[in-house]
This record gives structure tokens, C-alpha cells and sequence, in this order.
């Protein structure tokens, strides 16, 4: 509990967003590809949506689709619902502003997705400063506050590091203090454990659990682990080949599948039985 | 969190004390020391040309008259130590080296290090401005061009760049001289000055820097106005070459996640540019700037002569259209050693900028 | 053999590359100096040796390309200065690319001993701009075509060595070339059949751009006077005549303009092929480019 600020994310304001019919295709010369084809997913705040499929299935695309940043050539229609507002429709200057601020993501790769040559104290600052319009005093305190409330030891000296003096999953604590600075209201986590070792895992989705509760986040959690989605998303959506095969909470989905491919997902796994984390951790 | 206990800050700064160095130092003497080596190269490469290679290093010294004489040619074998075994010469040639003799040219009679270091400034300030201006336009079109990957911006850019990169250097300064002073009259002509103004004060021999520190400005605007055209005769090259570079390295950062994870974040697109694909791409753009330093050093004997610049490369054209050898071999053993002590810097400047290099 | 066959998957794709414009214009002005090296002597009617008493004639009806300063016809010493540049560039490529391409693959199929003196030495070589390298060199050697070019091999076959090692370390850990060790191979015929045809494409897009290098070098040399000896027709030494008339502008242009056309050709020749070989640069990148 340590370290949050207790003004900093009124439960009750975060709305979460809603995933209405979205399509997606990508256009390079002659070719149209089409990756999604009428996606529906809820992300309500305070609650972990997991979408799950295997590569190529388009579930890191849906999420690239909500925060405006696709691949060149690509169309989209439907709805992403924010804030009473269609992402989608808004003008690359609105979504740009949203970004990081309302709407933030973290990456797979700790190690690929900060800059290796920026202190973490300048990676951890410069969209705060942009966004919230802090002072260096303000933000260099909130950027504290940050490394403190994801656990990362002796925040003042990490914030004066670079990212090569840390380990994966202490990188990845970094990178969620980045997302969650601003404040957002919903969080996009791609593989946000798949490059980490095992063992550091576990810590990581519990630090995630715990922020969406806390804070009252609307998370959607992208991994094609069902492992990691049976221990943390509270729903799970399945997809593959651009659509959405099967939804429920996670109880159903794992113990009861519909889908045959739902079923042949799960059958993958090494033990039927994952590494389930508790809700109420500490 | 098993992670958050062992892998903090305290194991390895106490690695990096327990070796007794700063890795930015030991980073550094290394470089130094594989700089030191190539020196010593280069003096063995230009030993074996002088003494080994023509076919009579005699008459290259003495000349066909001389060499005809048995006795002066006796005389001159034991003045210069070519009667002794060759490790031996090698170790009087570094020490002739140490002390600053390069020989004695064969068409002034003056000494090669003299002439050299009186021409060595005109070279510098040359090299220089060129090196400044192709950075400069190198880089902004390369990174125009990959921040508009496959469109018309991009073709133009790679079009333009490949012709500076084929046209010849020598040419092309005939080319400008001829319709810039020749015909138009836009430039003032050869020379680093007009005959009728005087050199400022010799403080660092770079006239532009020279004639601010003494604030003459007419003498400083009559030094640009005869730098800029030769200068830039002798950066197209590099600019090509910075342009494609500095190209593929930006598209390289471009593809990288952290510059997804910086628009992600809602920074302003001048900011992700510049914050962060510019900063991941100055490590391969720095290596390339060091190795342009070589084009452009190379351009300048094929330059200098066109424009009557009395730099190093004028010297080298003059000293090879003569046959001058010791003149060539100074040269080159100059050039050389100045290249090697510029990809050193380069080596230094990477240690400043890549953290990943300073800290450990 | 057939098993090898199917795992040794050459890489050559020259005719995509020629969908390219570029390639196009490039393939079409090389074939067309090719052409004129190979018949210029034969059907062309002016000496490019014989010297008449219209000196410094400019441009005109009788002298396309005007005269030079000993009254030469410039039209035909620059197409004749074609059979100097050309052949000897490419035969200059081929021996650098044979030579350095065998030591790099010395050095990176065994390593150790080898590897580090092979490649110290390439490294002196990379320590000198490389024109400068080249003149102190032909001065050595003295002025003449063969020197200069044996200079010019001195200095350029350590790009291909350090390419060809890379690559060779890079294929040596792959499958195929695991597999044929395993197959009985011999270190030569590893390094013949099962490596080379894997890495030859890209060793190649590096010879063609490096034509044009060869013949902005070989010039230059020939402009400084450890080139071709007078009155061979050649381009550098043409230019260089030039220098001393530069009144006369066309003493210089022409022959500089073949230089241009030459180098600027087989530069766009070996930018499309290695484009087509090269994914980094190819569509398959993701990504808005901000």
C-alpha cells in the first residue's frame, strides 16, 4: 500500500472502455489484409480483461487499434468507446494527447521498450512534464512516489540509473511506474510477463492485481499464456483468427470451455492447473 | 519479490571497486592502447614503402645523377643506415620519427615536417568546415528520408545521395571553380585569402578563427567567402555517405520498442525524434562520421591543387605528380596518424554518450 | 546429393532486382559503355592519339567534344578513355573480391591464430584514408597503370575480407553447414558448397557498388599522376589536363561526365540489388514511421 496517493485515481471517475464491432484491415498497394473482423471486448475499470489467442490471432493488434499507433496502410472502423468518445474517430493530435495520459501500455520487452541510453529518472519525467505540465521539483517527487508504489528499491539512486543496471523484472516495474504516471484510467499490457524469468512472473502480476484495485484501472491484459490469464484477468476473451471466439470470467473459461479451440488452448498448457494468484494479495 | 532483494544497486558498483578502475577508463585505455598500435602500424607501412619497395631506394633519394656515382651512392648508404640489417633501420627510422625528421623532400630540399606542419592548418580548417557542414545536411536528410520511408521524399533523398557519391571529387572542383569564380564571379577565387589582404595573426593558423580573435571581420568574411566553395566541393561526398547511413540507422531505432513505448506515452512527435530516435541512432552515425574523416581527407588531395589551397593536400598532389617520395611517405604518415587519432575521439565520444559503455 | 541440395538454399535473385527503375538505367548505361569499350577501336574513325594544329579548339561541328591542349579529339579519348577504366575496375573488383572473400573466409571459418592476423592486417590497411594508402603505394611503385592498380588491390580487399568473415561466422553455426560437416564434409568443400552459395549475394551487391569505387579511385590516381602514363587515353589524366587549362572547361567535363555516368550507374545497379536482398529496407517493416 505503500506510497499511493490517495487523490490519485477516484475509483468511481474511471470508466473504462468499451470495444464495439472493431474492424480492422491493412492496405499495402493492391493487398488488403484483413486482421480483425468485428472485435466486442468490455474493459470496465477496476477489473482485469484478458484477451488470449495465439500469435497471428490479432489480440496485440486490438490493442494497437485502441491506442492509435497501427502500422502504415491501416483502416479501422467500429467503436472504441473512452470517456463518451470514439477513439477511433479522434484526430491523431486528440489521441496523441490521450496517450500516456488517460490510455497508457506496457511492452513485453523491458529491455527493448526503454530507451537504453535515457535515465530512468528521464523516462520515468518527460511525458509527466508534458502531460501534467509538472516542474522538475514535481516531478522528480511523483516520479519517487512512482518507483516506490511498484517496489523498486532506493528510488532516489534508480531514478539516476540507466536501464542496463537493472534486472528484467525490476525493468518492468519501471516500465509500469512510466504507464501509470499520469494517472490513466485504462492500461494496455502486452505480454507484460513473457519476457521476464519465472521466477520474477508472480511478483509482477501481483503488483498488477494490486494497482487495479487499487487505483481502479481498467487493465487489458494481451498474453497468449493461459496460464498467466487464469492467475490474474477477471474475464477472458479468446481469439483467434480476428475474432473474438468465446467471453466469460475466468472460472468459466478455464474450467468449462465452450469452444473447441478455447479447449485445445487449454489443453496446451503443461498442468491444467495455473499458478492462480490471489485477490486479495496482502 | 525474490527479484527486488538481490538485484538492486549494491552488487555491482562494488564489483566495479573491487577491480580498482572506472569502466570509462578502462574502456579508454584500451581504445588508447589499440590506437598506439595502429601508430606503430602505420610507421612499419611507411618504413617498408621508403626503404623496401622502390625498386632502388637510392635513386628515389638521390636521384638518377647522383645514383650513378658508386662512390656518393656508398656514402649516402652508410649516411643513411641502409648498410645495416633492417630491424635496425626500422628502430633509427621510429627514432628519426620521435624527433620530428620526416626526411628531406627531394624537389624543395626543405624538410618534409616543416613543409607539412606550415601547410597542416589550411588542411585543418578545411576538413573541418566540410566535416561541420556534412554532418549537418547529412544527417537532417538521412533522417528526412527515413522518417518518409518508400515515399517521394526518400527516393529523392537516396537519388540525390548517390550521385554525391559518384561524382568525382577532383572533377567536380574544377566544375565549381570554373562557374562560381570563372563565369559568374559569385566566389572569390583560389587561395584562403584575396592577394591584396593579410593574414591575421597566427594564433591557431585557421585564418576564420584567427581573424575573429583578432577582430578583424573583413578579414574573417574574406576567409569564409574563400572556404565555403571548397568546402563544400569536398563534402558532397560525405554528405552521401552520412545521408545513407545516418538513413539505415534511424530506420534501425525506428523499428526499435522503445521508440513504440515513446509514442506511446503521448510525447510529441519533435520530441520522440529527438529525444529518442536521434539519441539511439548518434552511436553508428558518430562511427560513420569517423570514417567519413577518411573520404574527406583523401578528398583533399584531389581538391586543394584545383583551388590553389596551400594545405596538406596540395602538397601531397604536388609531392606525387613529382614523385617526391619522402614527401608522399610524410604525407601519408601524417594523414594516417591524424585518421587513427580522430577514430580514437570517435571511440571517446562513444564512451560519453553510451551509458552502456561509461557505467557498468 | 539432392538432401544437400534441399538445404543449402542460395539466395541469388538478380531478375527481381531488375523490376527496379533504377537498376534499369544502371544496367542500360554499363552495358552501353561495355559496348563501346569493346568496339570503339574498331569502328571509330578519329585517333584518340593523333594531334592536329587545331589546339584547344572549343566544341563544334568538326570536334564534338572539342580539342585538348596537343589538339586531341576529346570525343574520342573520352570513349576510348572507356577501354582503360572499364576493364581494369573490373578486373580490379574481381581479384579484391577473390582475394579478400578467400582470406575473410580464412579467417572465419578457423579462427584463432589465423582469424587475428588476417584481420590486424586488413585493420592497418582500414587505418589510412583509403586514396591516401593508394598514393603512397603507386609512389612507391612508381607511375603506371599495373602499379596503380595493385595498389588499389592493397587497399581494397579488406572490406571484402571483414564482409565474408562475418557472414562466414554467421552460416558456419547454421544447420545446413552442420549438417554437411556431419555428412562427411571437408573443411574446403564446407566452405565451397555449403557456405559460399549462401553468402555469394551479398558479397556481390558489395563488388558491384564497389565498380564504382574502383573507377572514382583509379582516376583519382591517374588525376595525380600514378595512373595511367601520358598519352593513354584515360579520364582521371584527362581531368588532370584540364586543371592546367581550366579555361578550356571541355577538356575536363566530358571525361568527367563519363566518370559521372559510369560510377553513378553501377551505383544504382548495386543500391536495387541490395535493396531487394536486405529485409531491413524492404516492405516488411512495421510500423508508422511518426
Amino acid at each position: 500500500m505503500a506510497g499511493i496517493n490517495a487523490s490519485a485515481a477516484p475509483a468511481t471517475v474511471s470508466p473504462g472502455l468499451s470495444i464495439r464491432g472493431l474492424r480492422l484491415e491493412i492496405r499495402n498497394g493492391k493487398s488488403i489484409k484483413t486482421i480483425l473482423k468485428g472485435i466486442d471486448v468490455e474493459v470496465p475499470a477496476g477489473r482485469i480483461t484478458g484477451l488470449a489467442g495465439e500469435s497471428g490471432s490479432g489480440k496485440t493488434m486490438t490493442a494497437m487499434a485502441v491506442c492509435g499507433l497501427l502500422p502504415d496502410g491501416s483502416v479501422t472502423s467500429g467503436d472504441a468507446i473512452f470517456e463518451g468518445q470514439n477513439l477511433l474517430d479522434l484526430s491523431p493530435r486528440r489521441m496523441n494527447a490521450l496517450r500516456g495520459r488517460k490510455i497508457s501500455m506496457i511492452f513485453q520487452d523491458p529491455t527493448a521498450s526503454l530507451h537504453p541510453m535515457i535515465s530512468i529518472g528521464g523516462q520515468l519525467t518527460d511525458h509527466m512534464r508534458h502531460h501534467m505540465k509538472y516542474g522538475k521539483a514535481e516531478a522528480h517527487h511523483r516520479a519517487v512516489e512512482l518507483l516506490t508504489m511498484v517496489e523498486v528499491p532506493r528510488p532516489e539512486e534508480a531514478l539516476r540509473k540507466f536501464p542496463h543496471q537493472f534486472s528484467g523484472g525490476q525493468l518492468q516495474r519501471i516500465a509500469i511506474a512510466i504507464a501509470l504516471a499520469c494517472n490513466p484510467s485504462v492500461l494496455l499490457a502486452d505480454e507484460p510477463t513473457t519476457a521476464l524469468d519465472v521466477t520474477v512472473q508472480a511478483g509482477v502480476l501481483r503488483l498488477l492485481r494490486r494497482l487495479c484495485d487499487d487505483l481502479g484501472i481498467a487493465i487489458l491484459l494481451v498474453t497468449h499464456d493461459l496460464g498467466v490469464m487464469s492467475a490474474l484477468a477477471d474475464t477472458i476473451a479468446v481469439m483467434r483468427n480476428g475474432e473474438v471466439v468465446e467471453t466469460g470470467n475466468r472460472f468459466q473459461v478455464i474450467t468449462s470451455p465452450k469452444h473447441p479451440y478455447t479447449k485445445a488452448l487449454i489443453d496446451a498448457l503443461p498442468t491444467h492447473e495455473a499458478i492462480m494468484v490471489d485477490d486479495d494479495d496482502e | 519479490m525474490p527479484e527486488s532483494s538481490n538485484s538492486g544497486g549494491q552488487a555491482r558498483p562494488a564489483k566495479a571497486t573491487a577491480r580498482g578502475h572506472h569502466p570509462l577508463a578502462r574502456y579508454l585505455a584500451t581504445r588508447l592502447g589499440l590506437s598506439v598500435l595502429l601508430v606503430f602500424g602505420v610507421t612499419l607501412v611507411t618504413f617498408v614503402l621508403t626503404n623496401l619497395v622502390p625498386a632502388d631506394p637510392v635513386q628515389a633519394a638521390l636521384g638518377e645523377q647522383a645514383a650513378a656515382d658508386p662512390q656518393i651512392v656508398a656514402q649516402f648508404r652508410k649516411q643513411a643506415g641502409l648498410d645495416q640489417p633492417l630491424p635496425v633501420q626500422y628502430v633509427n627510422y621510429l627514432g628519426r620519427l620521435l624527433t620530428g625528421n620526416l626526411g628531406t623532400s627531394n624537389q624543395t630540399r626543405l624538410p618534409v615536417s616543416q613543409e607539412i606542419a606550415k601547410a597542416f592548418p589550411a588542411t585543418a580548417e578545411l576538413a573541418l568546415v566540410a566535416i561541420l557542414i556534412s554532418i549537418v545536411i547529412g544527417v537532417a536528410l538521412g533522417l528526412w528520408a527515413a522518417l518518409r520511408r518508400r515515399r517521394a521524399a526518400d527516393h529523392v533523398i537516396r537519388a540525390v545521395s548517390l550521385v554525391g557519391l559518384s561524382i568525382p571529387t577532383f572533377w567536380l572542383a574544377l566544375l565549381m571553380y570554373y562557374i562560381f569564380f570563372f563565369k559568374l564571379r559569385i566566389f572569390p577565387g583560389s587561395g584562403r585569402l584575396s592577394p591584396t589582404a593579410i593574414a591575421p595573426p597566427h594564433v591557431t593558423g585557421l585564418y576564420t578563427v584567427d581573424s575573429l580573435l583578432a577582430g578583424q571581420l573583413d578579414n574573417f568574411a574574406d576567409a569564409l567567402s574563400h572556404l565555403i566553395l571548397p568546402a563544400l566541393v569536398l563534402a558532397l561526398y560525405t554528405v552521401g555517405l552520412l545521408t545513407r547511413f545516418s538513413r539505415s540507422s534511424v530506420l534501425d531505432v525506428l523499428n526499435q520498442d522503445f521508440v513504440k513505448a515513446a509514442k506511446a506515452k503521448g510525447l510529441p512527435a519533435r520530441v520522440v525524434v529527438t529525444r529518442y530516435v536521434l539519441r539511439g541512432a548518434l552511436v553508428p552515425i558518430i562511427t560513420i562520421v569517423g570514417l567519413a574523416f577518411g573520404s574527406l581527407l583523401s578528398g583533399t588531395v584531389l581538391v586543394e591543387k584545383v583551388f590553389a589551397w596551400h594545405g596538406i593536400g596540395e602538397y601531397a598532389f604536388t609531392a606525387a605528380t613529382k614523385l617526391d617520395l619522402p614527401a608522399v611517405m610524410g604525407v601519408g604518415l601524417v594523414v594516417g596518424i591524424v585518421y587513427i587519432g580522430i577514430n580514437f575521439l570517435v571511440d571517446v565520444l562513444y564512451g560519453v554518450i553510451d551509458p552502456r559503455v561509461r557505467i557498468q | 546429393m539432392s538432401l544437400e541440395q534441399g538445404l543449402t538454399r542460395p539466395r541469388f535473385r538478380l531478375p527481381a532486382t531488375l523490376r527496379n527503375p533504377m537498376a534499369v538505367v544502371g544496367a542500360s548505361i554499363i552495358l552501353l559503355w561495355i559496348l563501346v569499350a569493346a568496339v570503339i577501336s574498331h569502328i571509330w574513325p578519329v585517333d584518340p592519339l593523333a594531334q592536329n594544329f587545331d589546339r584547344l579548339l572549343p566544341p563544334g561541328a568538326a570536334h564534338w567534344f572539342g580539342t585538348d591542349q596537343l589538339g586531341r579529339d576529346v570525343l574520342s579519348r573520352t570513349l576510348a578513355g572507356s577501354q582503360t577504366s572499364l576493364p581494369l575496375s573490373l578486373l580490379l573488383v574481381v581479384c579484391a573480391m577473390i582475394l579478400g572473400g578467400s582470406l575473410g573466409a580464412i579467417a572465419g571459418y578457423f579462427g584463432k591464430a589465423i582469424d587475428e592476423t588476417i584481420m590486424r592486417i586488413a585493420d592497418l590497411v582500414f587505418a589510412f584514408p583509403t586514396i591516401i594508402l593508394a598514393m603512397v603505394i603507386a609512389a612507391a611503385l612508381g607511375p603506371s597503370l599495373t602499379n596503380a592498380v595493385i595498389a588499389m588491390l592493397i587497399v581494397s580487399w579488406p572490406s571484402y575480407a571483414r564482409v565474408m568473415r562475418s557472414l562466414v561466422i554467421g552460416a558456419r553455426g547454421s544447420e545446413y553447414v552442420i549438417a554437411g560437416r556431419l555428412m562427411g564434409s571437408g573443411a574446403f568443400t564446407s566452405l565451397w558448397r555449403d557456405i559460399l552459395p549462401n553468402v555469394l549475394a551479398p558479397l556481390l551487391v558489395l563488388a558491384t557498388l564497389d565498380v564504382g569505387t574502383a573507377i572514382l579511385l583509379l582516376s583519382g590516381l591517374s588525376f595525380l599522376g600514378l595512373g595511367a602514363v601520358p598519352p593513354t587515353p584515360d579520364w582521371g589524366a584527362m581531368v588532370s589536363d584540364g586543371v592546367q587549362q581550366f579555361s578550356s572547361w571541355w577538356i575536363a567535363v566530358f571525361p568527367g561526365l563519363a566518370i559521372l555516368s559510369v560510377v553513378l550507374a553501377f551505383n544504382f545497379l548495386g543500391d536495387a540489388w541490395r535493396d531487394s536482398l536486405d529485409p531491413r529496407t524492404a516492405d516488411a517493416v512495421q510500423g508508422r514511421a511518426i
